[in-house]
This record gives C-alpha cells, sequence and structure tokens, in this order.
C-alpha cells in the first residue's frame, strides 16, 4: 500500500465529487445578478415614471406642442417647454464652446510639454476644481463674481453699445447681476475639469509608435502633436467634449443661483434666463396645480432624453468610430 | 576588435567623391575615407554609452564605422543594446527621460551630438523605420508619404506629386497603390503599411536609414518583399538594420555587428562574421550556445 504512489490529481479526484460545486458560488452569483439586474430596472423605471407623470401634460398640449410652446405661465395654465430648452441649449453651448480650447490647451500642456512635477499639480488642481460642490461655485458666483462682472463688464459694454452700437441692445439686454452669461462662464468653469481629464485620457491613449514615427521623420514638439497626436485623440476629445456638455446640460444648483429664472422669452445675454434644470427646482415645490406638476414631471422627461441621447453619442463615438475604421 | 579597420581608415586617403561634395560640416574627424576594401565611412560612433538611470548601460563604448552603400545589420540575442545603439543614431533617445548618451555620432563627419546639432535636423538626415508598421492612421497614402516633407516646408504640389511618386517607386509600393493615393494608410495591409513607412522615411532624401526589426511582425511573404527591397535601397541610402533574425542578416547585409551584453562583439563583413567569426562569444552564439 504504502509504495504505492498514487498521482496528486488522482487523489484528488477521490476526495472531491467529480461535480461538486461549491453553494457559495450560486449564492454570489445570484446576488451579483439581482444587484446589477436593479440598477438596469432603475433605468428603465425612471423615464416610465416621467412619462407616466407627465403624461397629463402631453394630452393637454401634444408632445411636440409643449415643446415648442413659448410661453410658461402656471396661473393662466398655459404650459411650454421653448424657453427653458433655448436656455439649456444656450447655457450648455455656450459653456463648451468657453470651455473647450483651454481645456483641450491644458490637456496638451500636461501630458505634451510639462515636467512631470508640475504636470501632477495640474492634474491634482483640475480635479480638485471637480471636487468642488457646485452649490458652493453657486454662492462664490452669487456673492463675488457676478456682482463684479455686472460692474466691470456688462455695464461699461451696455453704455458703449447706447453710444456706439445700437444695434448690439437687443441681443445683450440691459445687465442684471443673474444673467445668462454668467450662469454660461460658470457652467463652462465647472466642465473644464471634465473636458480636460476626458481628453488628457484620449491624449494617453496616442500608441508611443505613432509619436516616435512622427519625431522620427524630423518633427519638432508642436509638429509631433499636430500630425501624431490630435489626429489620433480626435476622436476620444470628441467623446469627452459630448460628455462635457451631457454634464453642462444637467447641471442644476450654480445655474439655478445665477440664471435669474426668467421664463419668458426673448432671452438677453445680460438679462435673466431659465434651463431646464432650473425651472425644474424653482417650480416644483409650488407646482400644486396637476398641470404644473406634470409639466416640470415633463420638461424633465425632456431633459433626461437630451442628455442619454448625447451620452449613448459620445459612447458610440468612443466606441465605433475607432482610429483604425478612419472615420472622423 | 574594431582596431584592424580603425587603422586603416586613418591612413586612408579622401576619395574624389567627398572633395567634389562641398561640406557642411563644422568638425572633420574622418571626412569619408576611403578603407582598403573601397568603401566609405558613412557613419561612425565613438565610445557611444547609452546610460539608462545612473548605472545601467544599455550600450558601452560602441565604436564602429558604418559604410555608405551598404546593408549593416546588427544582430545578438535579445536585450544585448541593438536597437538601443540604433536609437542612438538619430538621437531617438533624446525624448526618454533618464536617458544619458555620451560619446560621439559622426554622419559624413559632422558630429551629431554637437553641442549646436538640432536633434530635429539630425533625424531629417537619419531616417527610421520602425518594428511595428506606424502609417499615421487617418493621412491618406499620399499624405503619408507627403508628411516629412510639409513638415520642411515643401508646398508646391507638383514637388510633392513628383517625389511622392518617387518614394512609392524606390519603396515598390507605387504600382499596388497610385490608383487610390486618397485611401487612409492604415487601410493597407501589415506589409505594404511597412512599405508605405519606408516610403515616408525616404521621401524626406535621408543619408542613412534606419531599420529596427522592420519584417518581425510581417508574414514571410511580405518579409521577403521588404529584404528585395533593402538590397535595392542600399545603392541610395546607408542602410543599418537591427534584426534578431540571423537568416535574415545572412540575406540582407554586407556587414554584420555582433552585439553582446552592450557591446559590440565584433564587426565585419557578413560573410566573414557567419563562416569565420574571430571572436568565441561570435561563434557560440551561432552554435546555439546562448540565444
Amino acid at each position: 500500500m504504502a509504495d504505492v504512489v498514487v498521482p496528486a490529481s488522482a487523489r484528488a479526484a477521490e476526495l472531491i465529487p467529480a461535480r461538486y460545486r461549491n453553494p457559495g458560488d450560486h449564492f454570489f452569483k445570484l446576488v451579483v445578478l439581482g444587484l446589477s439586474s436593479s440598477i438596469i430596472l432603475l433605468a428603465v423605471v425612471m423615464p416610465v415614471v416621467l412619462f407616466i407623470e407627465a403624461a397629463p401634460t402631453f394630452r393637454a398640449f401634444g408632445f411636440m406642442d409643449f415643446l415648442t410652446e413659448t410661453t410658461w405661465d402656471p396661473v393662466a395654465a398655459i404650459h411650454g417647454a421653448w424657453p427653458f430648452v433655448v436656455g439649456t441649449l444656450i447655457t450648455s453651448f455656450g459653456a463648451l464652446l468657453i470651455a473647450a480650447l483651454p481645456a483641450i490647451a491644458v490637456a496638451i500642456f500636461v501630458s505634451e510639454y510639462a515636467p512631470k512635477w508640475l504636470a501632477r499639480v495640474i492634474n491634482y488642481t483640475v480635479d480638485l476644481l471637480a471636487a468642488i460642490p457646485s452649490v458652493v461655485i453657486g454662492l462664490w458666483a452669487i456673492f463675488n463674481f457676478a456682482p463684479m462682472m455686472r460692474d466691470l463688464v456688462y455695464m461699461p459694454i451696455y453704455m458703449w453699445a447706447i453710444e456706439e452700437a445700437e444695434w448690439l441692445i437687443p441681443i445683450i439686454g440691459a445687465p442684471s447681476t443673474y444673467n445668462l452669461i454668467t450662469a454660461t462662464l460658470i457652467l463652462a468653469l465647472m466642465i473644464v475639469p471634465y473636458t480636460v481629464a476626458l481628453s488628457r485620457d484620449a491624449i494617453a491613449q496616442v500608441p508611443v509608435e505613432q509619436r516616435e514615427a512622427s519625431w522620427a521623420l524630423g518633427s519638432t514638439r508642436w509638429e509631433v502633436i499636430r500630425q501624431a497626436v490630435l489626429p489620433y485623440a480626435r476622436t476620444g476629445i470628441v467623446a469627452g467634449l459630448l460628455l462635457s456638455l451631457a454634464r453642462g446640460l444637467g447641471e442644476t444648483m450654480a445655474v439655478a443661483m445665477l440664471i435669474g429664472n426668467r421664463n419668458r422669452m426673448p432671452f438677453t445675454l445680460f438679462g435673466p434666463a431659465a434651463t431646464m434644470p432650473s425651472v425644474i427646482i424653482n417650480e416644483f415645490r409650488e407646482a400644486v396645480e396637476p398641470l404644473h406638476y406634470s409639466s416640470t414631471m415633463a420638461v424633465g422627461l425632456y431633459l433626461f432624453v437630451v442628455t442619454i441621447g448625447i451620452n449613448l453619442l459620445a459612447s458610440y463615438i468612443q466606441r465605433k468610430l475607432s482610429i483604425s475604421k478612419g472615420v472622423l | 576588435m574594431q582596431n584592424d579597420t580603425t587603422d586603416a581608415t586613418a591612413t586612408g586617403t579622401a576619395t574624389s567623391a567627398a572633395t567634389a561634395q562641398a561640406p557642411r560640416h563644422i568638425a572633420t574627424v574622418n571626412d569619408k575615407l576611403q578603407t582598403p576594401d573601397g568603401n566609405t565611412v558613412r557613419l561612425e560612433t565613438r565610445d557611444l554609452s547609452v546610460r539608462y538611470g545612473i548605472s545601467t548601460f544599455g550600450v558601452q563604448n560602441i565604436s564602429a564605422q558604418i559604410y555608405d552603400q551598404n546593408v549593416t545589420a546588427l544582430i545578438g540575442p535579445s536585450g544585448c543594446g541593438k536597437s538601443t545603439y540604433l536609437r542612438a543614431l538619430n538621437r531617438m533617445h533624446d525624448l526618454g527621460t533618464d536617458i544619458e548618451v555620451t560619446g560621439e555620432v559622426y554622419l559624413d563627419g559632422e558630429n551629431l551630438y554637437a553641442p549646436k546639432m538640432d536633434p530635429v535636423v539630425v533625424r531629417r538626415r537619419v531616417g527610421m523605420v520602425f518594428q511595428k508598421p506606424t502609417p499615421f492612421p487617418t493621412k491618406s497614402i499620399y499624405d503619408n508619404v507627403a508628411a516629412g516633407l510639409r513638415l520642411v516646408g515643401v508646398r508646391n504640389r507638383a514637388t510633392l506629386d513628383e517625389v511622392v511618386e518617387q518614394s512609392l517607386k524606390d519603396a515598390a509600393l507605387w504600382d499596388e497603390v497610385k490608383d487610390r493615393l486618397r485611401s487612409p494608410g492604415g487601410s493597407l495591409s501589415g506589409g505594404q503599411q511597412q512599405r508605405l513607412c519606408i516610403a515616408r522615411a525616404l521621401a524626406v532624401g535621408p543619408e542613412v536609414l534606419l531599420m529596427d526589426e522592420p519584417t518581425s511582425s510581417l508574414d514571410p511573404m511580405a518579409t521577403a518583399r521588404i529584404e528585395e527591397l533593402i538590397q535595392k535601397l542600399k545603392h541610395k541610402v546607408t542602410i543599418i538594420i537591427v534584426t534578431h533574425n540571423m537568416q535574415q542578416a545572412s540575406r540582407v547585409s554586407d556587414y554584420t555587428a555582433f552585439f553582446y551584453v552592450g557591446e559590440l562583439v565584433e564587426l565585419g563583413p557578413t560573410q566573414e562574421i557567419f563562416s569565420n567569426p574571430r571572436e568565441l562569444r561570435t561563434q557560440e552564439y551561432f552554435s546555439g550556445e546562448f540565444s
């Protein structure tokens, strides 16, 4: 008996039944499955609930007519989302326009030019900016930034326009402290960290071979960036810009604090306006009338659809329009 | 190991070709000297060392001469420093951090590591082809080849057309792509991409072309085409090729340098190195005692 050497594997086969499965295996799988499906369920339930709650509004005004109706007057029971759609588009696209170039420049600087220690300092600071709660940024802007901009920038421009360029008046309007342009600027400040981080990631994806190929042709640093880095990172940067846009679309607190909350078109740059998130946060508490309530829900549904749409578009660009297919 | 050739060049005389060509260099070391076997020195390294960090040597004290219109193969086991040496020749190490290059590299008698020498200019004169084909994926075939020319400010359409066509012909790719110069470089096969990269490197008219294992990611057919191409190109440009494949070295090269643990063990005519190596370590490598 003792002198028969049984291979370890054979002994293991005797000890453990062939079909043995740890019962914990099954349990764990169920837990993980349950938790992940609850996330999916949430994502599905959310728009369904929004739609059900918004249904009275759509029944009263029509899905498209509610979108294009320019009056929002709860007292007269007339509700239209158009002013908020316009306000949201202006602030978020405006913010993206303002933020994009500086943010991409920062990303290029930290990945291509800055020495390691400086890149680390800048990255850390930018990340810190993203960590500031938006209500804090809003507070600072309410008490410092907005009055300062009104006195030092908007008023002088307005006074000058009255004298020299009267055609500008309908566009800029009389300066108020809380207005469209201030909200846009603050929104730009708030999406910069996202744009920087996402552009930085896109640039980091550029293979070292691409850079070296460009160097080996006798490129200078700028030429390497233009020839190898940016073309390769382009899709990633565009996707990053879209994600930043989606972030700007949904940003609520700081914008609601700064935009002045005027529900009626036309908007002017220096005058108050409103966005989809700002009208929701300002009116949901007072919305006692069923139609008023369902109208805020309907605005929420629009916002949800647009944000999801932009996020999907961004991930589509990131995944499908990859560099190898030569698109973008 | 290098002494005999060095002595020979020191007593050699400048060729008529060298004197006819106006010298543009500052420091003359051996202005295109001819060796007894009729070769002209194109590139020479003196005590070239590359150090990673403080103490790790990639290569140490490499003195070698590379002859014009010849193919020189750098062979040796992985990690022996052959690629490190190659990348020192067009100052690619400048781009890394914590890499120190000491010694001199003379191209036509001009020290590429002289303080006033611009590495960007060095890389235009010493072109490079990499292990993996690296076309710019978003650029068209045409724009890939023209990339280097545009860098030096060539805008004239006719000139660009001419150089692109000539470079693609030199790289034996013209017939395959002449009808689709506008399609992206990434749409070509691996072997075609590598020839595109060769065309791109040739377009700026380099004096030396460095090839870092250019066929290691290609199939045998594509490899054969590149090898054939190397044979043709050596009359236009001095070629230095790193290869881990000894058969390839024997097929394509006129001279072979054997590297081992950061040292240049032996450099000589390929036939001699393969049939009758002087150094024991070379013999051992060929007989497969280490790899």
